[in-house]
């Protein structure tokens, strides 16, 4: 009686010292995700010098990045300029990307495992490689450099459909007893998708759309390439870069950088955090069923 | 003295169960190994199969078309016939008028089109240009013109629309011949043709998957398949800044810059030194990048998940907090934070564990610090994701099997060898590949951390030079938008990324277990 009762203890002791353990590495995890963020923070507010220095708690604190920011610097013109791609994208390539997965997840045609198999081979293609031509039309078209907004978003919505995976796995979780049932009820397949499906949906519209909306904040690659060093036609990321690249303007810019990174990260992490369930639901579900 | 004589196993056959139980830990393990080894000529073989089956079946497709359209015009009436001609002209003399005249107008677009610009553009499509641009003297202005010449560039853009197009226009016009054959057949059974107003109804159901496919299907294609055919042509020009079409044309050359690509001389120009590097490099980054998220990603969520911890939607909370904000802020400035002037060694050096300014780390300028670093920096912006995606598949394992283990005696760390782990790899196999595939064509981290840097003198190619942390495809992007934009090159590294990516897909699906069954949840 007494040994099992010791052996009970000793195993509460090692619950309780796993558990300790667990919480100190969490605890320091914690810190280290949430340490450059704080000191982003700090140092947009920092005043005395705008160059990079060794402390993190400024000694003079103020506003004056945040109000450079908007007298001296485009960024309204970036910020601008992102959020209105951002919207144009989330609401193309949503429907774009909910039509192909709904087509290839409920419908049944000829050919549909081909145009799948030739999605699958075309997203083995590096995307950059595209940029070359498509920069060349575009700018034919008048839509590079300064007037880039819309050749962005054309850019990043024309094949949006090819990045389907994730919502055909959520509509694949779909019984598909439901469309028998309205289809033998006499609804036509317009009616299955609009008066069956798209009610079930909601978890993976409000997916879509947030994915598509956060996309263009952090994109790179192409928005440089297009912008193609007009400040006018800029996107935040390549704006807030350009404004860092040499060591000149490193020394000069690199508090309003922070200031600059802390206006773009708040309203999409909030954004983020209050749309947050959809989105875990979507990678989680994603990801299983590839 | 034992009858029983123990014969030699031959690790090389495939051995029976009983012989299989029967080899030490060490000798089973070199049989799979040397089992995974001896299936891969099976699958060239495989594929090489599935190659000659798709070649064969497409030329018996192309046969039953020929004899398929033969009988429709040797049997078919007059109307039938007229269509082979005249588009649609079958269509409209049986009343489907406005599938008659689509057809008909898309056959005059298309010899309008050919006439007036495509034969020209065609013509020309196999040189791309002979006439270069000039400055002539004019006596009117007295001064220099310029007079246009050819532009290899437009000529290759309109070649390859026109046989765009002249595909399209077969492809129409066999269709054009098939709905003639349907219709007959459908007049000669008695029945009646589908009203123009049903046909449209048609669009919302049984055709409803064209109705959807159509505008989704026209972006894959101009902003997606069209480039890509371009840029594959371009890997067989020589394409670049000193040869931008217009104001100097460029023309075919070849093989010579796939050759440039694998020639083993190392002259002026080693190019193929830098692809190997490069490759290499990248190929260690994806395979450090998708596992160490992966695994140390599944840790986090072990531990949140872990039975008594409380907090959990904090502690998620935080993790995910991070990975919203866009990438380019955090790792902008996590790079000036590292920078050799920046937060890290001011922080250090105010704490005393650098003396003098000398003594600072070049977090981004030695290659084996710079790619560590981008290892772990990687990991700190990768790990919430992958903690969420394990988070969800954790909760799904059957408890019983922890509850049953633990009966049995086995320890935590057993539980995580034998359960967790075969369970996770199973599901997330899928989700592993895209994950390695994605790291190779990781840009974002690695030009917003080191810009490819350190520069190694090594790696300096005409097309201009590389760093230790390069990728592929950051390579390609410097090349394309560096001085002097060797498109060719680009597009000849954007060919070997394909390569690498899908030998990797192909090599991977056939390893893995198919966990993938799409009929699965209906």
């Amino acid at each position: 009686m007494a040994e099992k009762q010791k052996r009970h203890m000793s195993q509460k002791l090692k619950n309780k010292l796993s558990n300790g353990l667990i919480y100190t590495v969490l605890i320091v995890v914690s810190v280290i995700w949430l340490f450059p963020f704080f000191c982003l923070v700090c140092e947009s507010f920092r005043c005395e010098s705008t160059h990079q220095v060794g402390y993190i708690i400024p000694k003079v604190w103020g506003f004056d990045n945040y109000i450079n920011l908007f007298t001296k610097t485009d960024f309204l013109i970036w910020y601008k300029n992102t959020f209105i791609i951002a919207v144009f994208v989330s609401v193309i390539q949503t429907i774009m990307v909910l039509t192909m997965s709904y087509t290839l997840s409920r419908l049944r045609f000829k050919g549909r495992k081909s145009l799948m198999n030739i999605m699958l081979i075309l997203g083995m293609f590096p995307g950059f490689i595209t940029m070359i031509v498509l920069y060349k039309i575009l700018s034919g078209m008048g839509l590079t450099g300064a007037n880039s907004v819309p050749g962005l978003i054309l850019v990043y919505t024309a094949s949006s459909a090819m990045g389907y995976y994730v919502s055909k796995g959520f509509f694949d979780t779909i019984s598909r007893s439901l469309d028998e049932a309205a289809r033998i009820d006499g609804a036509t397949r317009f009616q299955v998708l609009t008066k069956v499906i798209m009610p079930l949906s909601k978890p993976i519209v409000i997916y879509t759309i947030l994915t598509a909306f956060m996309a263009p904040w952090g994109d790179f690659m192409f928005a440089k390439y297009i912008a193609h060093n007009t400040s006018r036609g800029m996107n935040v990321a390549v704006g807030l870069q350009n404004m860092i690249s040499t060591p000149s303007s490193l020394t000069a810019n690199y508090t309003m950088f922070c200031a600059g990174g802390v206006l773009v990260a708040v309203p999409i992490t909030i954004l983020f955090m209050s749309l947050q369930k959809y989105y875990v639901e979507g990678v989680t579900g994603g990801a299983v069923k590839g | 003295m034992s009858e029983y004589k123990v014969e030699r196993i031959n690790l090389f056959e495939d051995l029976s169960d009983f012989d299989y139980l029967r080899l030490n830990k060490f000798q089973a393990l070199l049989y799979k190994f040397i089992k995974v080894i001896r299936v891969v000529p099976k699958w060239f073989l495989n594929l090489f199969v599935l190659v000659g089956k798709y070649i064969k079946k497409f030329f018996t497709y192309i046969k039953d078309e020929f004899v398929d359209i033969y009988t429709t015009f040797v049997y078919g009436d007059w109307k039938t016939k007229m269509s082979f001609f005249i588009m649609g002209f079958g269509s409209i003399a049986r009343g489907k008028v406005l599938r008659g005249i689509l057809f008909l107008v898309f056959q005059v677009v298309f010899i309008v089109y050919l006439c007036f610009g495509g034969i020209h553009w065609l013509s020309k499509f196999k040189t791309l240009g002979d006439t270069k641009a000039s400055t002539v003297y004019d006596p009117n202005l007295d001064t220099y013109v310029r007079v246009d010449g050819d532009d290899s560039f437009k000529i290759m853009l309109y070649s390859l629309l026109t046989i765009i197009f002249i595909i399209a226009f077969i492809w129409t016009w066999r269709t054009n011949v098939k709905q003639n054959k349907i219709m007959e057949d459908i007049l000669k059974s008695g029945k009646k043709l589908k009203s123009t107003k049903e046909d449209i109804q048609s669009l919302l159901d049984e055709q409803f998957h064209k109705t959807l496919l159509a505008i989704p299907l026209t972006g894959i294609m101009t902003f997606t398949v069209f480039p890509i055919i371009f840029m594959i042509l371009v890997a067989f020009t020589n394409y670049d800044a000193a040869h931008d079409g217009y104001s100097n044309l460029f023309t075919w050359v070849g093989l010579t810059n796939f050759n440039a690509l694998f020639s083993m001389n190392i002259g002026s120009d080693n190019l193929s030194f830098a692809f190997g590097e490069i490759l290499s490099w990248t190929l260690i980054w994806a395979f450090f990048a998708t596992f160490t998220n992966y695994f140390l990603g599944m840790f986090v969520a072990i531990m949140i998940n872990k039975k008594g911890i409380k907090l959990k939607k904090l502690w998620r909370g935080i993790l995910v907090l991070t990975s919203a904000v866009p990438q380019f802020v955090s790792l902008l400035y996590i790079s000036k934070m590292f920078a050799n002037n920046g937060l890290a060694n001011g922080l250090l050096m105010e704490w005393g564990f650098i003396k003098n300014i000398s003594g600072i780390i070049k977090f981004w300028g030695v290659k084996e610090i710079a790619r560590t670093m981008v290892i772990i920096v990687n990991v700190w912006i990768g790990i919430p994701y992958t903690m969420l995606i394990c988070t969800g598949i954790l909760m799904n394992i059957p408890k019983d099997l922890y509850e049953s283990s633990q009966i049995d005696g086995a320890t935590a760390f057993q539980q995580f060898v034998k359960i967790t782990m075969p369970y996770m790899l199973f599901v997330t196999g899928p989700y592993l590949l895209t994950s390695f595939i994605g790291n190779i064509n990781n840009f974002n981290v690695i030009y917003l951390l080191t810009g490819g840097g350190p520069s190694n003198p090594a790696l300096l190619t005409s097309g201009g030079s590389a760093g230790d942390t390069d990728l592929l495809i950051t390579w390609l992007f410097n090349l394309t938008t560096g001085a002097e934009s060797k498109y060719y090159l680009a597009a000849v590294i954007g060919i070997m990324i394909f390569v690498v990516v899908s030998s990797i897909s192909v090599v991977v699906y056939n390893v893995m277990p198919s966990t993938k069954n799409e009929e699965d949840f209906s």
